[in-house]
């Protein structure tokens, strides 16, 4: 395939599903419910993107749509060339899924047995599984846990195993569900700078799609937002943070306490003794109000924060 | 063709990883298949038992249905051992287990049979190994190279019958959630079923289990043939060679039924 084709390609893509709920002794009502509903969106390969979504947003059932597990009510997806519904089983040699809820190893067997497992069922050659398995037991640290069954790792170490499991055949795309629910502080700090090595030494495409903001944050620098089965937003985190509506804050802390300052351009929101936090737009610079401040006020330290991503993601849902 | 040899290479590497796992814990693995024969083992000697107090059973003697009796469970045995652990399809359906199997690349049927693989269900083949063996001394069989034939494609037919089956049964649990009760409903009950000459049932049962779901051809018309019995449905003489002819249709009906399953699978994500 051409270097330059995109590692994915949604266009107009729409799933609905069919529920049925009783009503009353024997009646059943359907109803129609649309996960996704006209989406489209590109990743270029070597991209690392962050899919974010409020629970039920059709995140899932977007990524089973691009794995092939789940056929596309009508649209058109392209996963590394192939349509992911038609082309499943040779699409699966060239994709990686983790499923983070769910494990792709076998719950009994020892981690060295799942991967010596994996390479059958992938069918790559001895020396190629061999030395990407020794690289990723080094990356990841798995050396000492390879003889140990699945079932006995913490949840940390059992996701470091999945993730090697899931790239042991070398895949040109990963996707990842909620690789980092449930880990500890270090854990994901060592997972993050996993993913971060393999997407920048190996070129494998990332797409995650997490609850957890630090992840995005520190990984990703597109990100695609989905709310009720449609593209909310796609753009860098940057831009996200200076959506409209959101604020930035300027925390000054005055030599004394003081009445509430007065400055152009900004408002103040709170006061706390001699710190005081002023409000401004997201997409408005801080400098003029810095400069105010410093001019008519008796200024020992200041700073600035940006919007928390997480309220302006909040926001998003919101208006979506 | 390749797609087969992978998919068997996928089979038995899988497996292999089940049987070293269970090896692993080596008293509990003879427990459990020494279980296996104790449990399929009484149902045989209540046969034994009941002919203290009679010859025949629906005019076939002892030694007769041990015959019709190994059969069955030698391919019910063998077809356990190969796809036993389809009967966990319901709940792959419902812990999402199914997916990590759809995105890889070998076929889910194998994978769903393969995963858990048993190797103590050896011990159902090998109690009904040994009731075959006895019947076959016990029996007056006109040996010759035809029968001799016969005898070893039954057995296969008999596995072929049975794996269709539980693939039926697995394909019917994408429909219904959890009905690994239905699948054992004629696994376990077309063992117990076919155990005794159909001789004893009314005339509608033996039509069912051989115009609708092909039972008799697992053990009953290879054995009149066999026995050089008559047939009660008067059918012509070919249908007791039909084993193989009756396996290849309904294997062909299970796996159309289990597309149609992952399909229905795919497309409606429950």
């Amino acid at each position: 395939m051409a270097a330059d084709e995109p590692a994915i390609e949604v266009v107009d893509v729409h799933r609905t599903f069919d529920v049925r709920r009783r009503a009353g002794r024997l009646r059943r009502t359907r109803q129609v419910v649309r996960a996704v509903d006209g989406l489209s969106f590109d990743v270029a390969r070597g991209e690392m993107v962050g899919l974010l979504g409020p629970n039920g947003a059709g995140k899932s059932t977007t990524v089973k749509m691009l794995t092939g597990i789940l056929v596309p009510t009508s649209g058109a997806l392209r996963v590394v060339g192939l349509d992911p519904a038609a082309a499943r089983t040779r699409l699966a040699r060239r994709i990686g899924v983790v499923f983070g809820q769910r494990s792709g190893l076998w719950w009994d067997l020892p981690l060295r047995d799942s991967f010596a497992l994996l390479r059958r069922i992938y069918d790559v050659s001895a020396d190629r599984h061999a030395a990407a398995l020794a690289e990723f037991v080094e990356l990841l640290e798995l050396g000492e846990l390879m003889d140990i069954p699945v079932r006995a790792l913490s949840l940390g170490q059992r996701m470091r195993g999945e993730i090697a499991a899931a790239l042991l055949h070398e895949p040109e795309l990963l996707y990842l569900d909620e690789p980092t629910i449930g880990l500890d502080v270090v854990s994901k700090g060592r997972l993050r700078d996993f993913l971060r090595t393999i997407n920048v030494e190996r070129g494998t495409t990332v797409v995650l799609t997490t609850h957890d903001l630090g992840d995005v944050e520190r990984l990703c620098r597109r990100v695609l937002v989905v709310d009720h089965g449609r593209l909310v937003f796609d753009g860098s985190l940057d831009a996200l943070r200076r959506l409209d509506g959101t604020t930035r804050t300027v925390v000054v802390d005055l030599a004394t306490s003081s009445p509430q300052v007065e400055v152009a351009g900004a408002v103040v929101t709170r006061v706390d003794g001699p710190r005081q936090w002023l409000s401004l737009p997201s997409g408005a610079s801080a400098a003029p109000v810095v400069a105010q401040l410093a001019a008519a006020y008796d200024v020992v330290d200041l700073a600035i924060q940006e919007p928390a991503i997480e309220d302006v993601v909040a926001r998003l849902y919101q208006r979506g | 063709m390749t797609a087969l040899v992978r998919s068997w290479q996928a089979y038995r590497a899988i497996s292999g990883a089940w049987v070293r796992a269970a090896m692993a814990y080596r008293a509990s693995f003879v427990a459990l298949a020494l279980g296996q024969v104790l449990t399929s083992g009484p149902d045989f000697i209540a046969i034994v038992l009941m002919f203290a107090s009679i010859d025949t059973l629906g005019g076939f003697g002892l030694g007769e249905i041990a015959l019709l009796y190994g059969l069955t469970g030698l391919g019910l045995g063998i077809a356990d051992l190969v796809a036993g652990s389809t009967e966990q399809l319901g709940r792959r359906v419902r812990d999402g287990s199914l997916d990590t199997m759809l995105v890889q690349p070998v076929p889910a049927l194998v994978q769903v049979a393969a995963d858990q693989f048993a190797l103590r269900r050896i011990g159902r083949i090998s109690q009904a190994t040994v009731v075959l063996g006895w019947a076959l001394l016990h029996v007056d069989i006109d040996w010759n190279l035809t029968r001799v034939a016969l005898l070893v494609t039954t057995i296969g037919s008999g596995a072929v019958i049975y794996l269709s089956i539980y693939v039926l049964g697995a394909a019917f649990q994408f429909v219904a959630g959890d009905a690994a009760e239905v699948q054992n409903a004629f696994t376990y009950g077309g063992v117990t079923l076919t155990q005794y000459p159909l001789t004893i049932y009314p005339v509608e049962v033996v039509r069912a289990v051989t115009f609708l779901l092909p039972l008799a051809f697992v053990n009953w018309y290879p054995a009149l043939h066999l026995l050089g019995r008559d047939d009660p449905l008067g059918l012509p003489g070919w249908v007791q060679a039909a084993s193989p002819l009756a396996a290849l249709a309904l294997a062909a009906v299970a796996g159309v039924a289990w597309r149609g399953g992952v399909r229905r699978y795919r497309s409606t994500g429950s």
